[in-house]
């Protein structure tokens, strides 16, 4: 094996790694200050200029406070649960596409850890796996109210999976790859799989904010009705790795939002960017990985405008929801792309 | 390499399949069927058949064992309400198992003589390929596998729909 070939994955793994970190941890300041911004407030202004410092204040908070484990709690399952939920939250970063390949002294470097010809099963693996931390914290603790939240979490989560499952087969009829720097190859300049799949795309978000736990899906930790959900009994740094552990997966299924349907690293105009005399193609890609960016931050924001806005369903109406509406509408969306294919191929 | 990593990963998963059996609580005997499962979603990879390892991944991993684990969670069960076993149905157990026993060598013996057919062609796990030969050649029983799920998905939405009658 070739050494500059592991210094290189290790390197961009160490990178995302810390990528995941900052982002989740000014995600939890973003959220703050759009709330305070949708609700007319200041939001947290006292660390730091306009409150850039929160994030910090609250880490160190968190692993200053006490720890505590329930008595008759699953000791090592109640370790395991926030672990676990942290893994599966940063290990869906592997395979997505960060940007061009770059040329660093002669090597062609990825910007992605690893293009497995199946990424999209991949995520969709990792996104599935997501809710054993939930259920095996909210279990362990050993408390009704965690473990009705766990139980919600399960059944939602196995609910909305099919919907999503299905909306990703309409998109694969399209783009005829499960790789996902594939897909985004295939989706040049501003020809993104969203204007050829708006419904998949619909069906996908929605299915993306219910396996996130966001609101208005956020029912497993439903204060009004459970106290805090699977973590109530969590306190310190374990409570603190559930809370950041949500906000990695929102920027995870931002990037693969960003990634399957709104073109990744690929934006209007890039060929005439790429083209200008100042430009070398190093520098284009590191546009692309900006627009990138750019991109997820917006999804971001958008969870957040959504968290801020739309009142929490009611359980039913969550059931409802996955199952007669999210369905029948995905079987509908592949038998329509199926059909429009064939036409188009005939 | 391949094969050592293959000997790792074979103990791995017979020590947690015994841990499945062993394990007094029924979730944490779930649990360690759950990294059994891993282990096989390994063993896939290492036969270079991805879509199975990843598909094993998503279905078992993250579907099947869910729901079971999401029964088991809403069950309850614990040592106190367990049914207490006669010798008798413990006897039984252990003649059932023994016939399995005997079977599964039979015919594991069988295909011994074979040559596996993942080395005649070891790119078939790649998920075109898989593709092109399941709706290919294996066409019919392909299509014939689904109407079974088909019909099994069917048989349980009218169990529940006679439930309600009776309920009613």
């Amino acid at each position: 094996m070739d050494i500059n070939f592991v210094i290189e994955k290790f390197a961009l793994v160490t990178a995302l790694f810390a990528i995941s970190l900052v982002i989740a941890m000014y995600s939890t300041y973003a959220e703050r200050k759009v709330a305070a911004f949708l609700q007319d407030r200041l939001g947290p202004d006292r660390a730091g200029p306009f409150g850039i410092l929160q994030p910090l204040a609250d880490g160190v908070k968190m692993f200053m406070k006490e720890e505590i484990i329930p008595g008759n709690a699953s000791k090592w399952l109640f370790m395991v649960g926030p672990g676990l939920a942290m893994l599966c939250a940063c290990i869906g970063t592997a395979v997505i596409p960060w940007g061009q390949d770059l040329n660093i002294g002669g090597r062609v470097v990825p910007l992605q850890v690893t293009d497995i010809n199946v990424g999209v099963l991949y995520i969709f693996g990792v996104v599935s796996l997501g809710v054993y931390g939930v259920m095996i914290g909210g279990w362990a603790s050993n408390n009704k109210y965690s473990l009705l939240s766990a139980i919600r979490a399960a059944s939602q989560n196995i609910s909305y999976e099919i919907a999503m499952g299905l909306s990703i087969i309409a998109l694969l009829l399209v783009t005829n790859s499960l790789s996902l720097k594939e897909i985004v190859e295939q989706q040049h300049g501003f020809g993104w799989n969203v204007w050829v799949q708006p419904l998949g795309f619909l069906i996908f978000m929605v299915c993306s904010f219910a396996e996130t736990n966001r609101a208005p899906f956020d029912l497993p930790e439903c204060e009004t009705e459970l106290i805090g959900g699977y973590h109530t009994e969590y306190s310190s740094m374990k409570l603190g790795f559930y809370l950041f552990a949500e906000y990695i997966n929102m920027f995870v299924s931002s990037a693969v939002m960003a990634t399957l349907y709104f073109g990744g690293y690929n934006y209007p105009f890039m060929d005439t960017v790429a083209g200008l005399s100042w430009v070398t193609p190093n520098l284009a890609a590191i546009f692309g990985t900006l627009a990138f960016f750019l991109k997820i931050f917006a999804f971001i924001f958008f969870f957040m405008w959504v968290r801020w806005t739309i009142p929490r369903f009611r359980y039913d109406q969550l059931m409802n929801l996955g199952w007669k509406v999210l369905i029948p509408l995905a079987i509908a969306n592949i038998v329509i792309t199926g059909i429009v294919i064939a036409v188009i191929k005939f | 390499m391949g094969t050592s990593v293959f000997y790792v990963v074979a103990t791995l998963s017979i020590i947690f399949s015994l841990m499945v059996i062993f394990a007094k609580n029924p979730i944490h005997s779930v649990l360690y069927l759950i990294v059994t499962f891993f282990t096989f979603t390994v063993h896939y990879v290492l036969l270079n058949a991805q879509f199975l390892a990843v598909v094993n991944f998503i279905v078992y991993m993250g579907a099947i064992m869910v729901l079971f684990l999401f029964v088991l969670m809403l069950l309850n069960l614990n040592k106190e309400n367990e049914p207490n076993k006669s010798a008798f149905v413990k006897i039984l157990g252990v003649i059932a198992g023994g016939c399995l026993a005997v079977t599964l060598v039979g015919s594991f013996k069988a295909v011994a003589i074979n040559s596996p057919m993942v080395l005649k062609n070891p790119n078939l796990g790649l998920v075109k390929n898989l593709g092109k030969e399941l709706f290919g050649p294996f066409m019919l029983p392909f299509e014939l596998c689904s109407i079974l799920l088909l019909a099994a998905m069917v048989g349980a939405v009218l169990l529940t729909k006679k439930e309600e009658k009776a309920n009613g």
